[in-house]
């Protein structure tokens, strides 16, 4: 149908230029708050792009953790800039940095023009239709293990990319506690409304979390996915006033923590001893291998980023108090 | 064109129709109450809409059921998170808006 391609054609350029529109903005913008706003909307429209793209998986991620989690983080942070001075004192400072960095801009601008140019150069140089390597993975599928190729590709193919994802995340959430910031004070009574809510979301939220694991074998979905929507539960429940209590918050956060890129590197450990190649699954338990996995990387990443919300490690306060 | 398909293109519309009201509320309301009571109608009318015109078109009963979990959630949440914003600047002083 003509009308449809062009109607397609139109939404797809008006999604394209809202995008730089919308980064244009944030990226301008003078009040923190706002562009955290705007850098949510980027996020959604971002996950938007992807489903036009025919990237339903990414979209996923994009959705949840691009416009979700990190909203959540810059927000988060927000509140500690806001509580450490107030904004007043920070726009001044923003803006006698701006004037003392205005040469280094025009510098940063000019090597991103060139990047930009480049990477166009590389996008129009490209043959419009390749395969890539679609054929070798689709000619691999049966021995993945699972039916989905994202997930196969993830955790099979090119299984070391995630094995090493999963250790930034854990890198960041160290990177963060070792600053050893205090909490912030939220405020302390949470009001029937949020409680409800998370009293009848929390739920909801871990059967959605299990059942985005569990597809992933065979549609888009998968640890990452499952993980920010389990995270996503954790920060609605550290919002209401939830905290680990002081048993839980040492030892066995610590073990749920570790135990997604602990499996994995000890799987690859594993395979490597006796099959002399790093997570190259024998084929009969490849299936039940990438579930194991992902199953304790969905935990790992949902309490590292809820982790990452809180901000410092829970036991701190009790210390502190 | 099938009826089941007229059927859908009109809930659609409408559906488009009550995500413009609300958007235009949100930009033109005076203040944040009047722009949240727009929003709402937009978040729980229109999906609404949305969902039933693509339940409609759906294949499966499951997939159908799937879109009014959403629109649930969507209504749950959001209805919740209005209250949350509206009860959080009257704590902060946002006086209402009078004429």
């Amino acid at each position: 149908m003509e009308t449809l391609t062009l109607l397609t054609l139109v939404f797809d350029t008006l999604l394209g230029l809202g995008l730089l529109w919308l980064a244009w903005l944030l990226l301008n913008s003078q009040e923190l708050f706002k562009a955290i706003v705007l850098f949510v909307a980027f996020g959604l429209l971002m996950a938007l792009a992807w489903v036009r793209l025919d990237a339903p998986d990414v979209a996923l991620a994009e959705a949840a953790i691009g416009a979700g989690l990190t909203g959540a983080l810059l927000l988060a942070a927000l509140a500690k800039l806001q509580s450490v001075k107030s904004t007043q004192d920070s726009n001044q400072q923003l803006k006698q940095d701006r004037e003392k960095f205005r040469a280094f801009q025009y510098l940063l601008s000019l090597m991103l023009l060139l990047i930009t140019a480049g990477l166009g150069y590389v996008v129009i140089s490209m043959p419009p239709i390749a395969a890539g390597l679609s054929n070798e993975v689709a000619a691999n599928m049966a021995n993945s293990g699972v039916s989905h190729p994202v997930t196969a590709v993830l955790l099979n193919f090119r299984g070391y990319d995630t094995l090493l994802e999963l250790f930034v995340l854990l890198l960041a959430l160290l990177g963060v506690w070792s600053f050893g910031s205090t909490t912030i004070q939220h405020e302390t009574n949470a009001g029937p409304v949020l409680l409800t809510l998370t009293h009848y979301l929390v739920p909801v939220l871990i059967l959605v979390a299990a059942y985005l694991l569990w597809v992933g074998a065979h549609a888009p979905g998968g640890a990452f996915q499952a993980g920010s929507v389990l995270a996503a539960a954790g920060v609605l429940l550290l919002l209401s006033g939830w905290r680990p209590s002081g048993c839980l918050s040492k030892f066995p956060l610590r073990l749920i923590l570790v135990a997604g890129p602990g499996l994995f590197a000890i799987t690859a450990a594993l395979l490597y001893a006796f099959q002399g190649e790093l997570l190259n699954y024998p084929t009969e338990y490849a299936g039940i291998i990438i579930l194991a996995i992902e199953a304790t990387a969905t935990l790992s990443i949902g309490v590292t980023l809820a982790a990452l919300f809180l901000g410092s490690p829970p036991h701190n306060d009790e210390e502190h108090t | 064109m099938t009826l089941s398909e007229y059927l859908s293109a009109i809930l659609l519309i409408a559906g488009a129709l009550f995500f413009l009201a609300g958007t235009l509320g949100l930009l033109r309301f005076p203040d944040i109450y009047t722009r949240l009571h727009a929003l709402t109608k937009a978040d729980n009318v229109g999906l609404g809409l949305i969902v039933i015109g693509l339940a409609v078109q759906s294949e499966s009963f499951a997939s159908a059921g799937k879109l009014f979990l959403t629109w649930l959630l969507v209504m749950f949440a959001g209805a919740s998170v209005s209250h949350l914003i509206a009860s959080g600047a009257l704590q902060r002083g946002i006086r209402l808006w009078k004429r």
